[in-house]
């Protein structure tokens, strides 16, 4: 009886704990979700894919009082607490988690609702075109707040209705990057307008490639290095209703790409793997690279560095030895936009965030100055470009920013679609194999076609051009 | 009298209260989600952008819809891939089994040579496949000693490969697994009756014909079981090529096993297709399943029919 007694009583009382606990656990959590609805929250929540954007955000928003150790919050001074969700872009996987958060935004506790995200050019359509992005008009950005933005990051992010869904801080136009002791070696002078009147159209830079490779270089690195100057030069999105539509351009691709690697002027890498970013280091041995404004300042420079933690100078690997020019083509090349989720409790700061990091011309010059980032402010940008005392000297001296104001202009962006990410990797996956040998044309088409299908169920036809 | 009656009653009831949490815990994570992909599989549903599609039932076109897009190409891939770590395992595997359960050889330090071959298997495979990725790029560790070696004259690329790519799974997964096999069979073997081994040796035979006449005869019930686990496991050979391929089976599609094919569709949602690819799926590996249960079963019922057989005639000796 006794023993009956005391196994009766300890499984009441760890029970009783148990219920506790979790009683106390939910009260808890409902209570703050109910006071946070009321007002702004507490908590601000960005989801993004690597660290541009937070750096971006805590070194040149007004409001940033501390940064965390390990860099997964940012305080602000008001006490509000920045969180950053970060999921790598490749193969879709940032747009399968932010749509897996943002499809749960309904449920989920004000806290832990997504706030901002940012999207890529890529894919911004995705988003714009749904009601999981707010309008920024609404959200308190006027006309006159974005009047210095370039038009063409406005028209991008402006769904059917005509409302404006997201602001970016940047403008991304395209630049070939060049290695001047390369091109001295090759072409016998390493100035920008020279190098550019020799590389002026493909045919021309056809012929330097063939002149390079007698010399023992690479005109360039891998199979999709121009990918991006034939690709934003087609004359239809992707998709058309249920059907791909394979641009001519990017036909031209392939058949580039196919005689430079049979000949042996690309050393057949593939964008992000460690043989190319070592092309683009002190060892390497190519001539140059198709860049945008952020993998100027951001990757090239890293990448040509011999010690990465050393200092950003002349002789710390080949700092200094790149210029820039216009290349074959004028293109763009990524892009990044702040959008404010729908259903966020933090609508101030959201706009507050998007008036200072995408419209305040001071901050957007200051970025610029620091960073060598092509910022989206027309008048920063054309000030910096006729400064005679501006130059890179990651790029010998030269004033870059110019001939990024002269590439911006050139930009359009009407044939960006929601498709673009799955089919830019799926063609450059599947013309791999191609460039490689281990399949014939017909069967790149054909694995192509497959991946797209199996990406986007709804697609049920992909047409080639003649 | 009263007192023992009760317990009779209680115990049979207490078995059941205990055996219940398993049978809970299956209907609601095992159970259900099967009887649902079987469900789903005969439905057009997925997402589109932010926007879910169906359910719209749409008969057996997922299944048709399967086998036109390569399906039997993939599970081809799978089982070439299979074979490939599986031959080098069996084989490595029997040998070691039979050297170091010989007790003529006397090898030292046996438990240490057991514990580093089970070794690879405690690795994930998932980060086994990114060294093996490291180590085998263009111009990784690999490339560039064969390079300086004079071995080859330049980097073999061996991710751009077809039997390279399908050659290093297979090696993965022999490294990963040989051990384990290594020991399933060394207890078959420690199984033996000593006794055998012993008349084995009196009548004079070669350890050769002892391993082929005696050790292998005896160990076949426990072969069959490591060669249906292992092709189940093969079945659903994942890891190693998702990571090494970066998800995309290259060159190709040559490395692009069934589970993957079935993870392509599950990324972007295709609950429809998924479903489909899961139970076809869940159909030969419960052929393999049945297989085992046979064979296995089969062998006991023989040995039983033998045994009466025998007795039989004695039983008439008697009677007569």
């Amino acid at each position: 009886m006794k023993k009956g007694f005391k196994a009766f009583l300890s499984i009441a009382l760890a029970a009783a704990m148990i219920f506790g606990m979790t009683a106390c656990g939910g009260g808890g959590s409902s209570e703050g979700g109910e006071e946070a609805a009321a007002e702004q929250g507490k908590v601000l929540n960005i989801w993004c894919w690597n660290d541009e954007f937070q750096s971006r955000f805590n070194d040149y928003y007004p409001g940033v009082a501390e940064v965390a150790e390990d860099k997964s919050t940012t305080t602000l001074e008001d006490g509000t607490v920045v969180k950053w969700t970060i999921n790598p872009n490749e193969g879709m996987n940032y747009q399968d988690k932010l749509d897996a958060a943002l499809l749960a935004q309904e449920s989920a506790a004000a806290d832990e609702k997504v706030d901002i995200f940012l999207v890529e050019a890529d894919y911004a359509l995705k988003y714009v075109d749904s009601d999981y992005t707010l309008d920024v008009k609404e959200l308190g950005l006027t006309d006159d707040d974005m009047a210095d933005q370039y038009q063409y990051t406005k028209d991008i992010v402006t769904d059917s209705n005509g409302a404006q869904k997201g602001t970016t801080w940047q403008a991304t136009p395209g630049l070939f990057a060049y290695r001047r002791s390369i091109a001295k070696d090759v072409l016998g002078t390493d100035d920008p307008d020279a190098v550019q009147e020799a590389l002026a159209d493909w045919d021309k830079f056809n012929a330097v490639a063939e002149q390079a490779a007698a010399k023992g270089y690479k005109m360039l690195s891998g199979y999709d290095d121009s990918y991006r100057t034939f690709s934003n030069n087609v004359s239809a999105p992707w998709v058309d209703g249920t059907a791909v539509n394979v641009d001519a351009n990017i036909m031209k691709w392939v058949e580039q790409t196919k005689e430079f690697t049979d000949k042996g002027y690309n050393n057949k890498t593939s964008l992000w793997a460690p043989e190319w970013a070592a092309d683009q280091g002190p060892e390497g041995k190519v001539f140059g690279f198709f860049y945008s404004t952020w993998g100027i300042n951001f990757t090239l420079l890293g990448n040509s560095l011999a010690d990465p933690e050393g200092a950003q100078e002349v002789g710390n690997g080949i700092f200094g030895d790149y210029a820039v020019c216009y290349g074959p083509e004028p293109y763009y090349w990524g892009g990044t936009w702040i959008c404010a989720a729908a259903g966020t409790d933090n609508t101030e700061l959201v706009a507050d965030v998007m008036k200072q990091l995408t419209c305040n011309p001071e901050i957007m010059k200051k970025i610029t100055l620091d960073t060598q980032d092509y910022t989206n402010s027309v008048s920063a940008m054309t000030e910096i470009a006729e400064d005679p005392d501006f130059g890179s000297a990651f790029l010998g001296g030269q004033n870059h920013i110019a001939l990024f104001v002269e590439a911006a202009q050139k930009i359009d962006m009407s044939n960006a679609g929601p498709y673009d990410q799955g089919c830019n990797e799926g063609i450059q996956g599947a013309f791999k194999d191609y460039f490689d040998g281990n399949v014939d044309m017909d069967g790149a088409k054909a694995n192509f076609e497959k991946t797209i299908k199996e990406k986007f169920p709804e697609i049920e036809s992909v047409n080639w051009p003649e | 009298m009263r007192k023992v009656k009760g317990k009779e009653v209680s115990y049979a009831k207490y078995g059941y209260l205990f055996i219940a949490p398993f049978f809970i815990a299956f209907l609601i994570f095992q159970f259900i989600p099967l009887i649902q992909t079987i469900y789903y599989s005969f439905f057009e549903y997925y997402r589109s952008g932010l926007k879910i599609i169906g359910p719209n039932p749409v008969g057996l076109a997922n299944y048709s819809a399967l086998f036109e897009a390569d399906f039997g190409r993939y599970a081809g891939n799978t089982i070439i891939m299979w074979i490939i770590g599986f031959v080098p395992q069996i084989i490595i595997s029997l040998l070691l089994a039979a050297w170091f359960t010989d007790i003529r050889l006397k090898i030292k330090g046996k438990q240490f040579f057991k514990v580093v071959i089970y070794m690879p298997n405690l690795i994930m495979a998932s980060a086994f496949a990114m060294l093996f990725f490291a180590l085998f790029s263009d111009n990784g560790p690999v490339n560039t000693t064969l390079v300086s070696m004079g071995i080859l004259s330049k980097p073999f690329r061996f991710l751009s490969s077809v039997w390279g790519t399908r050659g290093l799974v297979g090696l993965m997964n022999f490294l990963m697994w040989f051990g384990n096999t290594t020991i399933l069979l060394m207890a078959a073997v420690m199984g033996i009756n000593p006794s055998l081994f012993e008349a084995a040796e009196l009548d004079g035979c070669s350890p050769r014909q002892t391993f082929f006449r005696v050790t292998l005869p005896m160990i076949r019930p426990i072969l069959v079981y490591v060669l249906i686990t292992s092709m189940i496991g093969g079945l659903q050979m994942f890891d190693v090529p998702q990571i090494l391929t970066n998800g995309k089976g290259t060159p190709d599609r040559t490395s692009m096993t069934l589970i993957m094919y079935l993870n392509n569709h599950l990324f972007s949602k295709n609950y429809g297709m998924a479903g489909a690819v899961s139970v076809i799926l869940f159909i030969i590996a419960a052929i393999l399943c049945l297989a085992v249960y046979f064979t296995l079963n089969a062998d006991d019922d023989s040995k039983r029919v033998r045994k009466r057989d025998r007795f039989k005639p004695r039983k008439e000796a008697v009677n007569g």
